[in-house]
């Protein structure tokens, strides 16, 4: 990684951003929906509906964070790299900040929708319960001391295989579950140009986010080797 | 078989320490009864809403005594520095967890035993209408908890606040196992029960304690060893 990663991906996530602002907000056609009837459906999201392109775009690179996190851990407890774990802390870091974004989009679609802030509705509890194994990834880095690289990427590792798990029970729990099956799913042509570059943008700007943590995180390490090699030496007092 | 003798050796070794002690059983066993005791308080009394939340009470319960009895579990052997000694022990690696969890199994399965029909006593639940799947899911939870939680609690042995991060750290991993248990439960409690929901949610678990044994056997020495 050299040192035009981070400028280069944050100049494309700045430009990308302001690209997706101008076509979500000038270009993308207004949520209108229509029931059988062909009169007005009460229920359109109308101006609501932009939220959509940024709760999405963050929710992609949330998932994709998991599974980098989780690919990265195995690489260090394989082979004890301290570069793996870099990737895994920063990546994690990174998606806790996602998430939240995910979440809080979420519940503000949720308001327009559904009129309630919270839905059990299947993607939105993916979400959240994947959320808190990031949490808790990032609680343990911070408080279990020594050896919480090892264990932090146990639970990285385990977030990932429960991923399918998650996705199936969310798909059949018993728990209350909206009827809003397809809401992402079925994009209209007019509106899939604006979505794509938008989470283009946001995983240009994830990358931005994770290397420059990465880089941050190696050159906190070599100062401290350095300055511990300083102290041997007796230079440094 | 050397291995599955090594390793119910293990587990021995364990449940032989508790067997003479009893710490951990009746400490458990207690705080699972007293949990009992609260729910009835903090729940609404009355046969239909008993029918809705008996499965998260026996859930919660299990988690709850779960957590408290592994990280005890695992104390017994920082207090002498005998994990090392295990681990050092010429066995596999293995064997070591393998025993672990299967101990840890023995004693969520304690609680379950006590906490079951208290809470069909107290409550007037209907939890044993249809014993045979209900015990198989709660041994599929029972070694779900113990075979994630063993990896966990060993690997925390030294860490100052492993009490706080224990739960910090299964909890989540934990969900699917739990929403599983509590599903299939309510599927055998309802008034109608739905055998082919409790049917699908103890293949479920099956299919995700098998998945995350298969992985702590892989990850679990390259997670205790330093």
């Amino acid at each position: 990684m050299n040192k035009f990663a981070v400028p280069l991906f944050a100049t494309l996530a700045a430009v990308g951003i302001a690209v997706s602002v101008y076509l979500v907000f000038f270009v993308a056609p207004l949520e209108y929906s229509y029931n059988e009837a062909g009169t007005f459906n009460g229920s359109s999201l109308f101006f609501n509906q932009k939220i959509f392109y940024f709760h999405v775009g963050h929710a992609f690179w949330l998932f994709g964070a998991v599974f980098v996190s989780g690919l990265s851990s195995i690489g260090f407890l394989s082979t004890r790299d301290p570069r793996w774990d870099d990737v895994a802390s920063a990546s994690t870091d990174v998606a806790v900040a996602f998430g939240a974004v995910v979440l809080l989009t979420g519940s503000i679609w949720g308001k327009a929708a559904w009129d309630v802030w919270w839905q059990w509705e299947p993607r939105l509890t993916m979400s959240l319960l994947l959320w808190l194994v990031l949490v808790g990834y990032v609680l343990v880095r911070k408080f279990a001391g020594p050896s919480a690289d090892r264990i932090a990427a146990g639970m990285a590792i385990f977030g990932m295989v429960g991923v399918p798990f998650i996705y199936k029970m969310v798909g059949q729990s018993s728990h209350p579950a909206a009827g809003s099956q397809g809401v992402v799913a079925t994009l209209p042509p007019g509106e899939r140009g604006s979505f794509w570059i938008s989470v283009a943008s946001f995983l240009c700007w994830y990358l931005a986010l994770v290397i420059s943590r990465v880089q941050s995180t190696r050159a906190e390490r070599e100062l401290r080797e350095l300055r511990e090699r300083g102290l041997d030496l007796g230079v440094l007092q | 078989m050397g291995l599955l003798r090594h390793a119910a050796r293990v587990a021995w070794k364990d449940l032989r320490i508790e067997l003479r002690s009893r710490e951990i059983v009746y400490t458990m066993v207690f705080f699972g009864a007293l949990l009992v005791v609260i729910y009835s308080f903090a729940f609404p009394n009355d046969a239909r809403a008993i029918r809705g939340s008996v499965p998260g009470m026996l859930w919660v319960s299990l988690a709850f005594t779960g957590t408290i009895g592994l990280g005890r579990a695992f104390d017994r052997e920082r207090e002498n520095d005998t994990m090392r000694a295990l681990l050092l022990a010429p066995v596999p690696r293995l064997a070591v967890f393998l025993g672990k969890a299967l101990a840890t199994t023995a004693l969520v399965l304690t609680v379950a035993v006590v906490c079951t029909p208290l809470l069909a006593l107290f409550l007037q639940a209907p939890l044993f209408a249809h014993p045979v799947p209900l015990i198989l899911v709660v041994v599929l939870g029972a070694v779900g908890i113990a075979v994630i939680g063993s990896v966990f609690a060993a690997t925390l042995l030294k860490v100052r606040s492993r009490d706080v991060l224990l739960p910090v750290i299964l909890y989540p991993l934990l969900v699917p196992l739990f929403v599983a248990g509590t599903s299939c439960t309510a599927a055998l409690v309802a008034e109608i029960p739905n055998f082919d929901a409790a049917w699908y949610w103890i293949q479920f678990l099956g299919i995700y304690d098998a998945a995350f044994l298969v992985l702590s056997i892989w990850v679990f020495e390259s997670l205790v060893i330093e």
